[in-house]
C-alpha cells in the first residue's frame, strides 16, 4: 500500500504499538485542557500517585464557564459570581500549578476558547496529533493536524501516558469544488455538508475536506469547517497543508523558528493525501449551488437555505423522520411549511469556537456598520474568541461599530454557545447564533437556536428576522 | 474500572432518535468536579418540569409524568433501549457517568455516536449495537409487556429475551476483555512504557518542532 490519505500519514507516523485486533497506541503531541472535563482526570492522577508523562505537551485555558462581562472579569476569579463555576476555574489553576502545566488563565490576554487559542499561539501545528476533552477539537484539523475530542477518562490516560488507545477510523473525502457565491461562507459550506450527509453521516470516519472551494478558504474559514466535522458525526476533520497554512503559522509564539522552521515547513508541505489515495467514501458538493444556510430544528442537519421553508411533516414519508420533525417543530414553536424569513428573532449571538475569530467579527461588523439593531431584538452580543482577537478587533475599531449599532461587546469565552455561565438564552426565545449546536436547551433552558454564519447573524440583528445577506 | 459480566434488568424504552449529550445531562451539571452524583439529573430537561440546578433538591421537583422514565413500571431499569445515533454531541463523560449513576449497565441501539460509545466502555457501561429491525421489535415487546426484562451476557455475547431467545451481538474483543476483568486502561498502557519512550525519542529527533512548548 503505497498511496496514503493525509489521515493515514499522520496516523502511521504516530503509531506506537498495535494489537492484533487493531487496537493501537497512538502518541499524542498536544493535549489541550479546559476547566470542565479535566478536574476528574487530575483527581484520578493524584489518587493513583501518577505524574503527567510529559507536562510540556499540555496547554490549558479556562473558557466554558467564565463570565464575559467586563465588571465580573475585572475582579479576577473572585469576581465570578457563580460559586460552582468559580470552584471549577480555581481547580484548573491549582491543577496546572501542581502538575507544571502551561496555562493562560482567566485574565491573561492570551486566554480564550481553547480551539481559538491553540492555533493562535502556534500550539497547533501541522502533522500533530491533538486531543482535548472537548468534541470541537476537530477545529485544529484545519491546519493539517489529526485532532479530535476525548472523554475525561482519556484525558487522564493522555496525561499519564502521552498516548491514546484507539482504533483507526475509515477515510471519507468531502470535496467541495467550484466558486463560492459572494456572501456565502465557510459556515454555509459546512452546514450544507451536514444537511447532505446528516449528523451521523460521518460516524466512524475521519473526514478530509478538499476541493478548490475548501482550499480557497482562509485558515480561519477552514477552522469553521473542521469545527463542525463532529456535527456530521466524524470525530476528526482535516485539510491538507498548503502555503496558506504555512503563512498562518509563521511567527506565532510557539511555532518553530530559524533553521527548525525551514525543516518543519519542508516536512509539513508533504502533508496531503496522495493523488491516488483511496477513500472509503467520497461526497461531492458544488460550491456554486450553496446558499446562506439557516437551521430550523434541534439538530444541525435540520437546515435549509435562507430562502427556503421549514419542512412540512405531512409531506415526510419516513415515519421516524416525520416524528423527529414533529418533535423539533414542537420544541421550536414553529409551523411546518412556513418561510425561514418569517421566524421572529429575540436574541443574536456572535461567538463560539466556530465563528469568533477576527475574520468572523470583521464580516459581522461590515454588515452592522452605521445601522441599528432592530427594536424587537432583546439582546445582541458579540463574544470574541480570545483576548487577542478582542484586542485586534478593538485596534480595528470593530468594538465601536458593534456598540454603536446596539450590540454588546463582551470578554472572551464560550458564553452562550453552551450557556454554562450567566449568558443564557431565555425560555422560548429564538436566537440567530454563529455557534455549532442547536440541540434542545443547548443555549439555555427552552431556548431556540438557529445556526447561521456571522454575516447572517449580523443581518438578522438589524432586521429582526433572517434576510439573505447576498441581497444587502 | 467496574467489571461487567451479566446483567439482567428492567428495560426502559427511549423512543427518540439522535438523543444528544445535552439531553442526557444538561450543561449546568458539568460544573461539578466529581465523577458521581449525576444520576438524579439524568435526562433532566425531560424528566422534570422545571429547570434543574446543580444544588437543587431533586426529590421535591415537579416530575414530567409524560416522560417515559417517570412511569412506575420502568422504575429501577438497568437496560436502556434507544434509537439511532444515541449520545451524539459533546465529549462530556458526564453522560455515561449520569447513566451509570442512575443504574444503567447496558444500552441497546441501532447506532451510537463515536465519542460517547468510547466513553461508555471506560465506565463499565456496555453499549450494544443491534439491527434496526431487532430494535424495532424490542420496542414493541417492551412497551407491550409490563416488567419486561432482558439479560445481557457479555461473555456469551448475547442478549437473552424473557422467552429464552438469544440475540447475538458484536463487541470489540479487547474491550470485552477489559470489561470482563475490570481492567484499567492506564495501567495496561503503562506496561508498554518502554515502547512509548522509544517512540518518543525517535519522534523527537525526527520532528523536534513538536516539542517546543515551554512556559
Ligand atoms: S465555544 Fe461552544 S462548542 Fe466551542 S468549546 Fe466552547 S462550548 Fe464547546
Amino acid at each position: 500500500m503505497s498511496s496514503k490519505t493525509l489521515y493515514d500519514k499522520i496516523w502511521d507516523a504516530h503509531l506506537v504499538t498495535q494489537r492484533d485486533d487493531g487496537t493501537a497506541l497512538i502518541y499524542i503531541d498536544r493535549h489541550l485542557i479546559h476547566e470542565v472535563t479535566s478536574p476528574q482526570a487530575f483527581e484520578g492522577l493524584r489518587l493513583a500517585g501518577r505524574k503527567p508523562w510529559r507536562a510540556d505537551a499540555n496547554f490549558a485555558t479556562p473558557d466554558h464557564n467564565i463570565p464575559t462581562t467586563a465588571a465580573e472579569r475585572r475582579a479576577g476569579i473572585d469576581g465570578i459570581l457563580d460559586p460552582i463555576s468559580k470552584i471549577q476555574v480555581t481547580t484548573l489553576d491549582d491543577n496546572c500549578n501542581e502538575f507544571g502545566i502551561l496555562e493562560m488563565n482567566m485574565n491573561d490576554i492570551r486566554q480564550g476558547i481553547v480551539h481559538v487559542v491553540g492555533p493562535e499561539q502556534g500550539a497547533t501545528l501541522p502533522g500533530m496529533t491533538i486531543v482535548c476533552g472537548d468534541s470541537h477539537t476537530s477545529t485544529h484539523g484545519a491546519l493539517g493536524a489529526l485532532a479530535h475530542g476525548i472523554g475525561t477518562s482519556e484525558v487522564e490516560h493522555v496525561l499519564a501516558t502521552q498516548c491514546l488507545m484507539a482504533k483507526k477510523a475509515k477515510n471519507m473525502l468531502v470535496r467541495v469544488d467550484g466558486e463560492l457565491p459572494h456572501g456565502v461562507t465557510a459556515k454555509d459550506i459546512v452546514l450544507a455538508i451536514i444537511g447532505k450527509i446528516g449528523t451521523a453521516g460521518g460516524t466512524g470516519y475521519t473526514i478530509e475536506f478538499g476541493g478548490d472551494a475548501i482550499m480557497a478558504l482562509s485558515i480561519e474559514g477552514r477552522m469553521t469547517v473542521c469545527n463542525m466535522a463532529i456535527e456530521a458525526g466524524a470525530r476528526a476533520g482535516l485539510i491538507a497543508v498548503d502555503q496558506s497554512t504555512i503563512d498562518y503559522i509563521k511567527g506565532r509564539p510557539f511555532a518553530p523558528k530559524g533553521e527548525l522552521w525551514d525543516r518543519a515547513v519542508e516536512a509539513w508541505l508533504g502533508l496531503r493525501s496522495d493523488k491516488d489515495a483511496l477513500f472509503d467514501k467520497v461526497v461531492e458538493l458544488n460550491a456554486a449551488e450553496i446558499e446562506p444556510q439557516v437551521t430550523w430544528g434541534t439538530s444541525p442537519e435540520m437546515v435549509v437555505s435562507v430562502n427556503g421553508s421549514i419542512p412540512d411533516p405531512a409531506q415526510e414519508q419516513d415515519l421516524s423522520r416525520r416524528e423527529s420533525i414533529l418533535q423539533a417543530l414542537k420544541y421550536m414553536g414553529l409551523k411546518g411549511g412556513s418561510a425561514i424569513k418569517e421566524i421572529k428573532l429575540d436574541t443574536i449571538f456572535i461567538g463560539s469556537c466556530t465563528n469568533s475569530r477576527i475574520e468572523d467579527l470583521r464580516a459581522a461588523a461590515k454588515v452592522v456598520e452605521g445601522k441599528k439593531v432592530a427594536e424587537t431584538i432583546e439582546l445582541a452580543m458579540v463574544v470574541p474568541g480570545s483576548g487577542l482577537v478582542k484586542k485586534q478587533a478593538e485596534e480595528e475599531g470593530l468594538d465601536k461599530i458593534f456598540i454603536d449599532a446596539g450590540l454588546e461587546w463582551r470578554e472572551p469565552g464560550c458564553s452562550m454557545c453552551l450557556a454554562m455561565n450567566a449568558d443564557q438564552l431565555g425560555d422560548g426565545k429564538h436566537c440567530a447564533s454563529t455557534s455549532n449546536r442547536n440541540f434542545e436547551g443547548r443555549q439555555g433552558f427552552g431556548g431556540r437556536t438557529h445556526l447561521v454564519s456571522p454575516a447572517m447573524a449580523a443581518a438578522a440583528a438589524i432586521h429582526g428576522h433572517f434576510v439573505d445577506v447576498r441581497e444587502l | 474500572m467496574k467489571k461487567f459480566s451479566t446483567e439482567k434488568g428492567i428495560v426502559l424504552p427511549l423512543n427518540r432518535a439522535n438523543v444528544d449529550t445535552d439531553f442526557i445531562i444538561p450543561k449546568q451539571f458539568l460544573k461539578s468536579i466529581k465523577r458521581t452524583g449525576f444520576g438524579p439529573n439524568l435526562f433532566d430537561e425531560h424528566r422534570y418540569l422545571d429547570k434543574g440546578e446543580p444544588d437543587a433538591d431533586n426529590s421535591v421537583r415537579p416530575l414530567n409524568k409524560e416522560f417515559v422514565m417517570n412511569q412506575p413500571r420502568y422504575a429501577g431499569a438497568s437496560v436502556l433501549l434507544a434509537r439511532e445515533n444515541f449520545g451524539c454531541g459533546s465529549s462530556r463523560e458526564h453522560a455515561p457517568w449520569a447513566l451509570d449513576d442512575y443504574g444503567f449497565r447496558a444500552i441497546l441501539a441501532p447506532s451510537f455516536a463515536d465519542i460517547f460509545f468510547n466513553n461508555c466502555f471506560k465506565n463499565g457501561l456496555l453499549p450494544i449495537v443491534l439491527d434496526k429491525a431487532v430494535i424495532d421489535d424490542l420496542f414493541v415487546e417492551v412497551e407491550a409487556t409490563e416488567g419486561y426484562q432482558l439479560e445481557i451476557d457479555l461473555d456469551a455475547q448475547v442478549v437473552r429475551k424473557p422467552t429464552g431467545e438469544e440475540i447475538p451481538f458484536e463487541v470489540d474483543q479487547f474491550r470485552k476483555h477489559c470489561l470482563l476483568n475490570g481492567l484499567d486502561d492506564i495501567g495496561l498502557t503503562l506496561e508498554d512504557s518502554a515502547a512509548i519512550t522509544a517512540f518518543e525519542t525517535t519522534w523527537r529527533t525526527k520532528s523536534p518542532w513538536y516539542f517546543t512548548l515551554s512556559n
